[in-house]
């Protein structure tokens, strides 16, 4: 199995919140703590785009390696975790973190800035699994029920991907193909291979720039 | 002369590229965490997803990568 990773569709993301709901929710997360956020772009502006962010369990995390503890760690399937027994809420991987993953409740243990909780991928952490003290702790372990994170198994448009790598990467690049569109972004060639990158849709090669394509009508 | 002018660069490249190397991030490669169990092997509540088997690795794999075609792409169904 590849490394567990999220994948956000920004062609399909509705910005319906409904992730974050879903993870306050599977995850019981208190009050001023949003493991999900869900961030537009050009709000409010025809063409806006949205995506849904949360810990993106980076292969090399800066907040693991900035941690003066050593709380955090990284399971064989590529989830970063961490152990809340150890934290001790100096807040360093927030200031790490590139998507602003660590959150701290504001009450708590130590006060204002509590220990610091996160996307555990729906992992749970370092307690036996299923057990109320992970519950409590770190939230559900879906992973150790034989299910995904909470966020992607009910997004509506399917924005949303989570699981093995591989099979995001191959759910990603064949609904990229199949509606032509999706492949000029930064970063395709890197990833799937320079073949498909800034290929036009099928039909769409011979107009001129500046004409926008009808859609077919059937007859 | 030469052959100490390439010694000298080739300590001078093994020193500058120390900070290039990848730490081991595991939990038992310097972390101060607990132990924490595998996901494969289950939880034992009544909530678990049927279908595979707890502490089966391969079965676990294949049961997720299962439900990611059945539940996140609608092309297998729908195209």
């Amino acid at each position: 199995m590849a490394r567990m990773k999220f994948v956000c569709d920004a062609e399909r993301c509705i910005e319906c919140n409904g992730c974050v709901t879903a993870c306050k929710n599977e995850n019981e997360v208190p009050w001023g703590v949003n493991r999900r956020r869900v961030v537009t772009l050009n709000d409010g502006v025809p063409g806006e785009k949205s995506i849904s962010v949360a810990c993106m369990h980076c292969s090399d995390a800066p907040c693991m390696a900035v941690c003066p503890v050593n709380c955090f760690y990284r399971t064989d399937e590529g989830v970063v975790l961490h152990d809340k027994d150890v934290c001790i809420g100096c807040g360093y991987c927030s200031y790490a973190c590139p998507f602003g993953a660590p959150q701290f409740p504001s009450q708590g243990t130590f006060g204002v800035r509590g220990k610091m909780d996160k996307c555990t991928f729906c992992a749970g952490g370092p307690e036996a699994n299923g057990s109320q003290a992970e519950f409590e702790k770190y939230g559900r372990n879906r992973l150790a029920e034989g299910k995904l994170p909470a966020c992607a198994e009910q997004c509506s448009t399917k924005a949303l991907l989570a699981g093995d790598g591989d099979v995001v990467a191959d759910i990603f690049r064949n609904r990229v193909l199949k509606r032509g569109k999706g492949a000029e972004v930064w970063g395709w060639g890197t990833a799937y291979g320079s073949k498909q990158a800034g290929q036009p849709p099928a039909g769409a090669a011979q107009q001129p720039a500046g004409v926008t394509q009808q859609p077919a009508v059937k007859s | 002369m030469k052959f100490r002018l390439s010694a000298m660069a080739v300590v001078a490249a093994a020193t500058v590229s120390v900070a290039c190397g990848d730490k081991p991030q595991a939990l038992n490669a310097g972390s101060a965490s607990k132990q924490d169990a595998t996901p494969f092997s289950g939880t034992g509540s009544a909530y678990m997803d049927t279908g595979w088997k707890a502490g089966d690795k391969a079965s676990w794999e294949q049961h997720l990568k299962t439900r990611m075609q059945n539940g996140q792409n609608e092309y297998t169904k729908a195209n």
